[in-house]
């Protein structure tokens, strides 16, 4: 699904990604941790091609393709999805316009039909209730007023919508309080499927009650530096992240 | 089509031969006059003219607009013409002046309790008393040169006069329509409004017109005094294209404990201007004032507007935006005046623009006269290219960049439009605007 190999980035002159190795199979849930600053979210955005993240070395393929050949909407389209931290507020755009932009776009590069208004509205309603969200949400302009937990409902919605192969979920967790929480966990788990892969980027092990990863990655310094099963969050819990660093050094 | 004349015309001195050559209701005949002389005392706008500094009126002497065309010139039919400006769902009655000739035919039959509906010309006795008593008390020819010229040339016009007491919730629409003419031609539009205390109602002005080549020269003036505790809702949609040329204003006089809310739409034209004056004389009355202009190609448009704030506790909010495209030009000149007794007084002002091209031009200017001293006042404008953060986020969604573009320009002037009163004026002016941004139907096709 995804390979990165010796991934090097930097924002604003600035190394943040220093040597990155992960490899992800289908189906596999990735968690990162990691220390603030570690380029968790970084990452992300990387991945996503957002601009201003500049790759200086290294490799991604994603499935089979060069990722770092695409543009960010390209990415988008080929399956890579990216739910936000902090989600955008874009005010007179309505949320329905854009989620229906948004997957004729992605229907469009799979060579398939756009959907007619109504079916679309129907699906959107659906999915509208799959993360609890009032269907009003829909003609509210894009985030605009949400709350903190709306925002990220909204974002798993968006992710259901567009099926994508592979989610990156940027510390979806923060901000939201325990209800929140298992309503998001609900929408991703309920995503899950042997050729759907998730990276979920936290800093906390809260979440990963919920997403029960196959994997955890810590990040520090712009490397992976320790990997494990889903007990290495519980350690990182309850040690904090210093005894990683002195670990590594 | 008009051949252009390559000889320059005075459209001063003919537009006042003009005025001299109308023939009107006799008792209209003093203002008549008083315009006239009014226009002949001032001088002609030039670039030296503080308030005309980016609005160059030389085109108004390229042609000769100073004359009338006659009634029976008109191409449309009854259906096309309706196209162009009924606003569907919307509970309305319409009058209808095409090329300034009042239109039996297209106009409704005007039965309502809460209002009257006249023209001047058709004016009774009681009636005539209320336009003789405010007709250029509101706007002042001294002050306005299109004012005086419009008084001047003054042959017809429209009483709306919303009773006391009394709520209105059918809307009187007043529409102006120009065709495309072989010749160059004036159009004189004058409107009374007069909300008596205690009422309530809702006037659009519709301008509109058949095609892209216009040669009418409109001159719109609207006068409205808002009465103690009465509310008026107030469009004013400016949809003519391409070349037209519109210079209106659009006066007002709000009295104690009264409420205007007014929306301004305005596309482009050859050259365009509109004054909005905004005068607070009684306690407590509020003014919302909106509006979004969307000048594009090489059409140039201007909004002078001007809030006098005279007497105390009154508040206002203004909010602009344009959005200017390729290498058209847009001026905003938003000026507050607070008078040193006005204190109390609540005022913003908030202009943004969104320049789609590096030749694209906005001049904008807020303007703060403050002199009373426990005031809140706040003003703001600026102009941007479309923000980074939600482009990203777009793309990060798959859409694509230029689809992501017009999405959010149209996003800018939408975030107005979803704040009407009247849900019927939104449906109806969106796909137009729309219309602006996306040739094709990539963007109404996600307006559900």
């Amino acid at each position: 699904m995804l390979s990165i190999k010796n991934l090097q980035a930097k924002v604003e002159e600035k190394d943040i990604i220093k040597g990155l190795n992960l490899n992800i199979k289908p189906g596999e849930v990735h968690a990162i941790m990691g220390p603030n600053g570690a380029g968790k979210s970084t990452l992300g955005n990387v991945l996503s091609g957002r601009e201003g993240y500049e790759v200086t070395g290294g490799s991604v393929e994603f499935l089979g393709k060069d990722l770092l050949d695409f543009e960010p909407e390209e990415r988008a389209r080929e399956g890579l999805f990216l739910a936000f931290q902090y989600p955008v507020e874009i005010p007179g755009v309505s949320n329905l316009e854009f989620l229906k932009a948004s997957v004729d776009a992605v229907r469009e590069h799979r060579g398939q039909d756009p959907l007619d208004s109504v079916s679309f509205l129907k699906l959107a309603r659906e999915k509208c209730k799959a993360v609890n969200l009032d269907q009003n949400f829909l003609k509210r302009g894009v985030n605009e007023g949400f709350s903190g937990g709306e925002k990220k409902r909204n974002e798993i919605m968006q992710m259901m919508l567009l099926e994508p192969s592979l989610c990156i979920l940027d510390e979806t967790d923060s901000g939201l309080d325990i209800d929140a929480l298992q309503v998001v966990a609900d929408g991703v788990n309920s995503q899950r499927s042997v050729d759907r892969s998730f990276i979920v980027v936290t800093h906390y092990q809260r979440l990963l009650d919920y997403i029960v990863p196959d994997y955890v990655h810590v990040l520090a310094n712009g490397r992976i530096v320790k990997s494990g099963g889903k007990e290495l969050a519980l350690e990182l819990e309850e040690k904090g992240y210093s005894w990683i660093d002195e670990e590594v050094v | 089509m008009t051949e252009a004349s390559t000889q320059t015309l005075d459209y001063a001195s003919q537009a006042l031969s003009l005025a001299q050559s109308v023939e009107g209701p006799e008792w209209l005949s003093g203002l008549r006059k008083d315009g006239q002389q009014s226009f002949e005392g001032h001088a002609w706008p030039t670039r030296k003219t503080e308030h005309w500094k980016y609005t160059n009126l030389s085109a108004l002497n390229k042609q000769n607009y100073a004359q009338l065309v006659a009634n029976d010139s008109v191409a449309l039919t009854d259906s096309e013409a309706q196209q162009l400006y009924l606003i569907a769902d919307l509970d309305a009655v319409q009058l209808v002046f095409v090329n300034g000739h009042f239109s039996e035919t297209l106009s409704s039959e005007i039965d309502l309790d809460s209002v009257e509906v006249v023209r001047f010309s058709q004016a009774d006795e009681d009636q005539r008393s209320v336009i003789s008593d405010n007709l250029g008390q509101i706007t002042l020819n001294e002050e306005h040169i299109f004012s005086a010229l419009n008084a001047g040339q003054l042959d017809d016009g429209v009483l709306i006069r919303f009773l006391k007491n009394k709520k209105t919730e059918t809307a009187i629409q007043v529409v102006h329509l120009t065709t495309a003419q072989s010749q160059s031609f004036s159009v004189n539009a004058r409107l009374l409004v007069v909300s008596e205390a205690g009422s309530q109602g809702v006037v659009v002005e519709s301008f509109v017109s058949d095609d892209a080549s216009q040669t009418a020269i409109v001159n719109s003036i609207t006068e409205c005094r808002i009465d103690d505790n009465s509310k008026l809702f107030h469009y004013r949609l400016q949809l003519e294209q391409e070349d037209a040329i519109h210079i209106g204003g659009m006066h007002v006089q709000l009295n104690a404990g009264s409420q205007l809310e007014s929306f301004h739409v305005g596309l482009g034209g050859k050259v365009k201007r509109v004054d909005v004056v905004v005068n607070h004389e009684g306690s407590g009355a509020h003014c919302d004032l909106k509006g979004v202009y969307l000048p594009k190609n090489s059409q140039h448009i201007d909004y002078h507007t001007c809030i006098e704030h005279k007497v105390p506790h009154c508040t206002t909010s203004e909010v602009f935006r344009g959005i200017i495209a390729n290498q058209a030009k847009a001026v905003f000149n938003g000026r507050i005046h607070i008078h040193p007794d006005a204190q109390k007084t609540l005022a913003e002002l908030n202009n943004r623009n969104l320049l789609l091209s590096n030749k694209a031009e906005i001049n904008t200017k807020p303007e703060l006269e403050i002199y009373a001293d426990d005031v809140r006042c706040a003003h703001g404008a600026t102009i941007a290219q479309l923000d980074d953060n939600a482009m990203n986020y777009m793309l990060s969604r798959g859409i694509g960049r230029q689809e992501a573009e017009v999405m959010m320009s149209f996003g800018f002037i939408n975030e107005l439009l979803n704040g009407l009163a009247h849900h019927p004026i939104q449906e109806k002016l969106r796909p137009i605007l729309a219309d602006l941004f996306g040739k094709d139907d990539s963007l109404t096709r996600h307006l559900l």
